[in-house]
C-alpha cells in the first residue's frame, strides 16, 4: 500500500501571535513551528499503523520552505519512510491543494491522509480540493480508518452521532480527533531519519487569494462574579451586557 | 502534581547554536517525560519507589548511553546530546537523571572504554535498552571523598578472583543486575570488575529513610567470598584515574541536569508569580519577587553558557577535569539557591506536592553531594589554579 501524509507546520501552541507588514503577515520571529497535531497525531501516525499491519511505505508531502525541514525530520523520526517538499512559500488554500494535485497525481497512492485542518489558519478546505483535482473520493473529519484489500472503511464525526463510510482507494481524507494516538519519536527513529530521503521540488505557483488585513480578536473583559443566589443578575448581564440572549 | 506546563527558556538564544538533531531529541524527550513521568513522580517520591516500568521508555528515548556507538547498541550521539537528554530528565526529577547518568556514565563508559571485546558485546546492546541495568560501586561506608582509601579488596584464585568488602549509597543498586565495582588487587591497585546478580556471596540491600532522591532506588553492595571469572575483570585501564574518568563524564551529565532543576523551579515560580494575586495584584508585580525571578534566569543563563561550551570542549576531547568540577560545582549550587527562592516564592504552596519545587529541592541536597562534594570540587578548582593540594 502507497500512502501519502500532507504535513504542515503550524505555530506552537504557546507562541504570541503578532503580525508585521501593515498587519497583512504573521510575525514569525521568536515563534517555535510544531508538525500541524492533526497531521502528526491522527493522519500520520495511522499511516503508519497501517504500513506496519500491510507492508507499504509512507511518503509525506509538504508545501513550503526550506524552514520547514525541522518538522518533516520530525515525521521521518516518527516513521515515514521519505518526504517531498515542494519549495513554494504556502499562500493560500487553492494553490496548496494544486501543487499537492500535482505531486500526488503521478504517485500512484492508494489514499491520500491529511489533517482536518491546521491550527493557525483553520480553513479545512486544502483536502477536499485535492480530491476535486484528483478527481477522486473524499472523506472528512474521520475518526477512524481500515483498509482491506483495496477496499476502506472510515468513521466520521456527524451531527449527533457517526457515520460509517465505505470507499474504494484511491481516495483523499482528513484525519480528526480519534483517528490514531500521538507518538512521541524513539532514539532509533531520530537516526534513521538522517538518512532517510527528503527530495525538494521547485514549483511554478500562482495565489487566487492576498491577505488584506489580519486583526486580533479582542481582549478578554475582566471576569464578573455572581452572587450564586441572585440568577436574575445572571440573567440581566447575559441580556444586557454580553448580549448573548 | 498539576499539569506540567513546563517551557523551556533560552534567554541568551543558545538554541541557534543547536543543531536540528539535537532540537529534536530534546522535543522528543520532553513529550516523553511530560507523558510518562511528570503524572506519576510525585507519587513515586511521596512513597519512595522507583517507577521500574520507566526503563524501558528511557532506553527508547536514548537516555542509556547516548554516546555508545551503534556498533554496541547505542545512538552514537555526541555531547551535546548526552547533556540535553540528561537536562530534560532532571528538569522532572533529579532520581530520574541519576539512573539515567549512572547507566550511561559509570556503567556503560567504563565498560566501552576499558572493556574487552567480549565484554562490550555482551553487555552494552542491553544496557543501552534499558532490558539490562547496572550500578557503579566506589563509595564505601569509611571512604566517601576519599575513594582511593577503599578496602574493597580480591584476591587470586585460578581463572577467578576472589572478592571480599562493602560498598555504600549506590544507586540503582537494589534492582541492578550488573554493578562495576571498583577493588583492590593484592598489590593494592585499583581495577573495575563487573559483579553479576546471582554470584554467590553478593547482595544488594536498600537503604531506607532518605528525605532526598526518593524516587531513585539506593542500596549497598556486600560481597561475601564471591567468585568473579577473571574474564569480567576490565582489562583496559587500573589505578584511581579509571574510576574518576567515569565520574567526569557523570559530572559533566550533572551539570546539564542541574540546570533542568532551575528551569522547572524558575518556571513554576514565573508562572505562580503571574497568577497569585496579593493586596490585588499579582506577586510578580513586587520588586523583591522580580529581583527573585531576574537573578534566576541571570544565573540560568550564565550556567547555560559555561555548560555549553564544556559540551563543545568535550565533544572535541579538550574538557579537562577541572573544568567539570567547575561546572558541576557551579551549577548544582545555582540549582539549590534556585530552588530555595522559587520555594519561598511559592508560599505556603512552595512546600507542598502540588508543586515540583520542594521535591527538587531536596533532591539537590544529594546532587550537591555525590560525585564529589561542593567542598571537593572547590578543592580541585583550588589545586588546578595553586597547584598545591589542598586535600590532605
Ligand atoms: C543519594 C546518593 C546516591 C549515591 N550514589 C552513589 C553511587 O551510585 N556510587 C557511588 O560510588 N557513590 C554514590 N554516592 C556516594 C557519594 O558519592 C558520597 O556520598 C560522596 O562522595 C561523599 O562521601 P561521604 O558521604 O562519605 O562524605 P564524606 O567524604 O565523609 O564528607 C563529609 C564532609 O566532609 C567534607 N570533606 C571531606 N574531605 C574533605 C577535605 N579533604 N577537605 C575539606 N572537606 C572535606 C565533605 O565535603 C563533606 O562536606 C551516593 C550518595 C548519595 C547521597
Amino acid at each position: 500500500m502507497k500512502l501519502l501524509v500532507c504535513i504542515s507546520q503550524a505555530p506552537d501552541t504557546t507562541s504570541r501571535i503578532a503580525f508585521t507588514n501593515g498587519n497583512t503577515e504573521f510575525d514569525s520571529s521568536g515563534v517555535q513551528y510544531i508538525v500541524n497535531p492533526y497531521d502528526e497525531w491522527y493522519a500520520l501516525v495511522r499511516a503508519i499503523e497501517l504500513k506496519e499491519k500491510h507492508g507499504g511505505t509512507v511518503t509525506t508531502l509538504t508545501v513550503g520552505e526550506a524552514g520547514c525541514d525541522p518538522v518533516i525530520r520530525k515525521a521521518l523520526a516518527i516513521g515515514a519512510d521519505d518526504a517531498i517538499r515542494v519549495d513554494v512559500k504556502p499562500t493560500d488554500a487553492m494553490q496548496v491543494a494544486r501543487l499537492i494535485a500535482d505531486q500526488a497525481r503521478s504517485g500512484g497512492y492508494d489514499i491520500i491522509l491529511c489533517g482536518k485542518e491546521t491550527i493557525d489558519h483553520n480553513g479545512a478546505v486544502v483536502p477536499a480540493m485535492v480530491a476535486e483535482m484528483l478527481d477522486c473520493g473524499f472523506v472528512s473529519n474521520a475518526t477512524h480508518l481500515d483498509v482491506a484489500g483495496s477496499q476502506a472503511t472510515l468513521k466520521r464525526e456527524a451531527a449527533g452521532g457517526e457515520e460509517v463510510v465505505g470507499i474504494e482507494c484511491p481516495f483523499v481524507l482528513s484525519a480528526a480527533k480519534g483517528m490514531a494516538e500521538q507518538r512521541i519519536p524513539n532514539m532509533r527513529g531520530i537516526m534513521s531519519a538522517r538518512t532517510k530521503p527528503l527530495a525538494v521540488e521547485s514549483a511554478e505557483s500562482t495565489s487566487a487569494t492576498a491577505i488584506s488585513q489580519f486583526t486580533l480578536p479582542p481582549e478578554k473583559g475582566a471576569c464578573k462574579m455572581v452572587d450564586a443566589d441572585r440568577p436574575e443578575e445572571l440573567i440581566r448581564l447575559l441580556r444586557e451586557e454580553a448580549k448573548a440572549i | 502534581m498539576r499539569t506540567d506546563l513546563y517551557q523551556g527558556h533560552d534567554y541568551y538564544m543558545l538554541d541557534d547554536l543547536l543543531t536540528e538533531e539535537h532540537k529534536l531529541i530534546r522535543d522528543a524527550a520532553r513529550e516523553w517525560v511530560k507523558k510518562e513521568v511528570s503524572p506519576i513522580i510525585e507519587d513515586a517520591a511521596e512513597k519512595c519507589v522507583f517507577p521500574r516500568h520507566l526503563l524501558p521508555g528511557l532506553g527508547e528515548i536514548g537516555a542509556f548511553g547516548p554516546y555508545i556507538p551503534a556498533e554496541y547498541g547505542g545512538p552514537g550521539l555526541d555531547q551535546i546530546s548526552y547533556g540535553i537528554l540528561m537536562q530534560e530528565l532532571e528538569r522532572c526529577d533529579s532520581g530520574l537523571r541519576s539512573t539515567a547518568s549512572v547507566q550511561s556514565s559509570l556503567v556503560m563508559y567504563p565498560i566501552w572504554r576499558y572493556g574487552s571485546e567480549e565484554q562490550k558485546q555482551a553487555f552494552l546492546p542491553k544496557l543501552a535498552t534499558g532490558e539490562m541495568m547496572g550500578c557503579f560501586g566506589l563509595t564505601e561506608p569509611d571512604h566517601g571523598s576519599n575513594p582511593g582509601g577503599m578496602t574493597t579488596n580480591f584476591k587470586d584464585d585460578g581463572d577467578h578472583v576472589i572478592l571480599n568488602g562493602a560498598k555504600m549509597w549506590i544507586s540503582n543498586a537494589p534492582f541492578a543486575d550488573i554493578a562495576v565495582v571498583w577493588a583492590k588487587n593484592e598489590a593494592g591497585r585499583i581495577k573495575g570488575i563487573i559483579v553479576e546478580r546471582g554470584m554467590e556471596g553478593f547482595s544488594t540491600p536498600t537503604m531506607h529513610g532518605k528525605w532526598s532522591l526518593r524516587a531513585s532506588d539506593t542500596g549497598e553492595l556486600i560481597f561475601d567470598n564471591v567468585r568473579v571469572p577473571k574474564s569480567n575483570i576490565l582489562p583496559g585501564r587500573d589505578g584511581l584515574g579509571a574510576p574518576l574518568s567515569c565520574l567526569d563524564s557523570a559530572r559533566y551529565g550533572i551539570a546539564w541536569g542541574a540546570i533542568g532543576a532551575a528551569l522547572d523551579c524558575y518556571d513554576t515560580a514565573l508562572r505562580y508569580s503571574q497568577e497569585r494575586i496579593q493586596f490585588d495584584r499579582p506577586i510578580g508585580q513586587f520588586q523583591l519577587q522580580q529581583k527573585k525571578l531576574a537573578e534566576m534566569i541571570t544565573e540560568i543563563t550564565k550556567a547555560q553558557l559555561l555548560t555549553f561550551r564544556l559540551g563543545q570542549l568535550r565533544d572535541s576531547g579538550k574538557a579537562t577535569s577541572p573544568q567539570i568540577s567547575m561546572a558541576k560545582r557551579n551549577n548544582v549550587d545555582m540549582a539549590l539557591t534556585i530552588a530555595r527562592d522559587a520555594r519561598q516564592m511559592l508560599g505556603g504552596m512552595g512546600i507542598t506536592g502540588e508543586y515540583p519545587i520542594m521535591r527538587h529541592m531536596m533532591n539537590l541536597e544529594s546532587v550537591v553531594t555525590y560525585e564529589g562534594t561542593h567542598d571537593i570540587h572547590l578543592l580541585i578548582t583550588g589545586l588546578d589554579v595553586t597547584g598545591l593540594n589542598a586535600f590532605v
